[in-house]
């Protein structure tokens, strides 16, 4: 089958500047994809070559084995998106606003209701409904640009920036709602938030310049960071000696040291490549030996170092011309 | 081209959940009323016809036209929601004929309304109510042809004003090319073909009681032409974000 949603090599140039350059994905439902950048790294770009607003220099892109360039009608049937900034008509309400969509889509009567009424409850925007949409609060226009992207219960959601403008609550009414519609569907949601990562991605893509500099796993984009996958554990003096012979029986540590604590007892680091393996595995021992463990901390690392890190080249570069202005 | 009746009942619909709609309504009928009985000398003629409405109906189209098309596309551009009209599933053709249509029956509504002119004349004679019947369906094809020029610019730019004046000039070179003074720039024989391309020269026929098949056409050529513009300068539009 193909996926449900897939980007073939996608280039796009906007005169001599390559603003996505050669950004090939798949991706399958019960996927959320996070897609990070700095700004200006292509992502907002690539999302509009997806859902059929820009035409590609290059490339192709596909929704559920549709070409958008072929068949772009078929092809945003499919999609639910949240453009950048979440447009939306001011002078309309909101169930005004998402009725107009739903008809666009093809809904008439009692499903068209249905599916308003189901957004409008998803998105908590009751208390609103009746208000020209101009008159409301930034996190209310997000709300509704969502509950017009969810509205038709799409295979493919693309959402930019869904919670940018949101209250701490709110963001957190807002990854659930993406949590509890994954499994079904193909997510992808572009964000600077990098707990926002963590909270609601299964799949971490980054990108710098156009390019995709990584693709894996939150945990994998995690384990990039120096210390990451690192366990730290305190153990009583008396067990350390078979504590050292277990652990470095364990596969999934790779390396191991150990200091006395103040109070003699002994602090063990255990390194490994897969950190949730590792806790696993190494609580695993803690439990089954029946040792009083203290202090069980994993080292996470630091999401935002690994951003930096890979995405830094650039800054580098403008750090060496200092002061001068780097024009685009 | 599917898509169209959605774009077109919202497009109507947001005409009056403005004050657009009442402010242009009102300085439509309130001018064309100062036009006819004032400066048209409507009672002076001692004549029962609506050529006195008609004559200035042209120049008051010129500047309120391109009034209601400027906003048609600049401020989808502006606020964003051009993306987001671009990526529902609709046709870009279907939103073009959509909004071009909602707009077309909006002037159409405010046309409707100086339907007291058309009770006075005839409570005050007998017109030819043929020629006044021919003289609004002329008026209504000028308005589209204004629209389509209107609506073809106003995706030409962010910004309506640079939009409502860019579409009052060239509505103002299709309305005075029939003009004599025009006429004296050109031999004879272009100025014979610059003038079929005046919209002046075609609806005075047109209100006079001429309606010709063919003046028909003219303007659903030019309508056509126009929104076949709007279409291509949408393209530009998304590739300049």
């Amino acid at each position: 089958m193909a996926p449900r949603l897939e980007a073939r090599s996608l280039v796009k140039r906007f005169g001599p500047i390559t603003a996505v350059d050669h950004i090939s994905l798949k991706v399958e439902a019960g996927e959320v994809l996070g897609f990070l950048g700095p700004n200006g790294a292509g992502k907002t770009t690539t999302m509009k070559m997806l859902t059929g607003f820009l035409d590609p220099s290059e490339g192709e892109a596909y929704v559920g084995g549709v070409s958008v360039a072929d068949d772009p009608e078929r092809a945003k049937r499919q999609i639910g998106y949240l453009p950048e900034g979440a447009p939306a008509y001011g002078d309309m309400t909101p169930r005004g606003f998402l009725t107009f969509a739903a008809e666009t889509r093809g809904l008439t009567g009692a499903a068209r209701d249905a599916a308003v009424a189901r957004a409008v409850h998803a998105l908590s925007l009751d208390r609103v409904i009746d208000q020209t949409i101009e008159t409301l609060s930034k996190g209310f226009r997000r709300r509704v640009g969502l509950a017009q992207a969810i509205l038709h219960d799409p295979d493919v959601l693309i959402l930019d920036e869904p919670t940018d403008g949101l209250d701490p609550n709110q963001k957190h009414d807002v990854r659930n709602l993406i949590d509890g519609m994954r499994k079904d569907k193909a997510i992808i949601v572009s964000t600077h938030i990098l707990e926002e990562v963590e909270a609601v991605c299964t799949r971490v893509v980054l990108i710098d310049r156009g390019r995709i500099v990584f693709d894996g796993t939150p945990a994998e984009f995690r384990g990039r960071a120096e210390g990451a996958g690192t366990l730290r554990v305190i153990l009583p003096a008396d067990a350390v000696e078979d504590a050292v012979e277990q652990f470095e029986d364990l596969d999934e540590v790779s390396a191991m040291d150990r200091h006395p604590t103040p109070d003699g007892r002994v602090r063990f680091t255990l390194t490994g490549d897969d950190r949730i393996a590792l806790i696993n595995r190494v609580t695993g021992v803690i439990d089954g030996a029946g040792w009083p463990a203290d202090e069980l901390e994993l080292d996470a690392g630091r999401l935002d170092e690994v951003f930096r890190a890979l995405t830094s080249r650039e800054t580098d570069h403008q750090d060496s011309n200092q002061g001068q202005e780097v024009r685009a | 081209m599917t898509g169209w009746l959605s774009i077109f009942k919202r497009e109507f619909r947001a005409y009056f959940a403005t004050p657009l709609a009442y402010v242009f309504i009102v300085i439509f009928l309130v001018l064309s009323g100062v036009f006819t009985f004032f400066v048209g000398g409507f009672y002076e003629r001692g004549q029962a016809d609506l050529l006195p409405f008609f004559a200035y109906l042209p120049w008051l189209y010129l500047f309120l036209i391109p009034a209601v098309a400027m906003r048609l596309w600049a401020e989808e551009r502006k606020s964003g929601t051009l993306e987001l009209l671009m990526t529902l599933p609709i046709g870009i053709s279907g939103a073009v004929v959509g909004k071009f249509l909602a707009a077309w029956a909006f002037t159409a509504v405010a046309l409707g309304l100086t339907f007291p002119l058309v009770i006075t004349v005839n409570f005050l004679g007998s017109p030819d109510n043929g020629a006044i019947v021919s003289g609004y369906l002329g008026a209504l094809l000028m308005a589209g042809a204004y629209l389509g020029i209107g609506a073809a610019v106003s995706a030409t730019t962010k910004n309506q004003v640079v939009a409502f004046v860019l579409s009052v000039t060239v509505c103002f070179l299709f309305t005075v090319s029939g003009l004599e003074i025009v006429q004296a720039f050109f031999p004879d024989a272009v100025g014979k073909e610059v003038a079929k391309f005046s919209f002046l020269t075609r609806f005075n026929d047109i209100s006079r009681g001429v309606l010709d098949l063919r003046d028909v056409i003219y303007f659903a050529t030019l309508i056509g032409f126009w929104l076949f513009l709007n279409r291509l300068f949408l393209d530009n539009a998304r590739e300049a974000g």
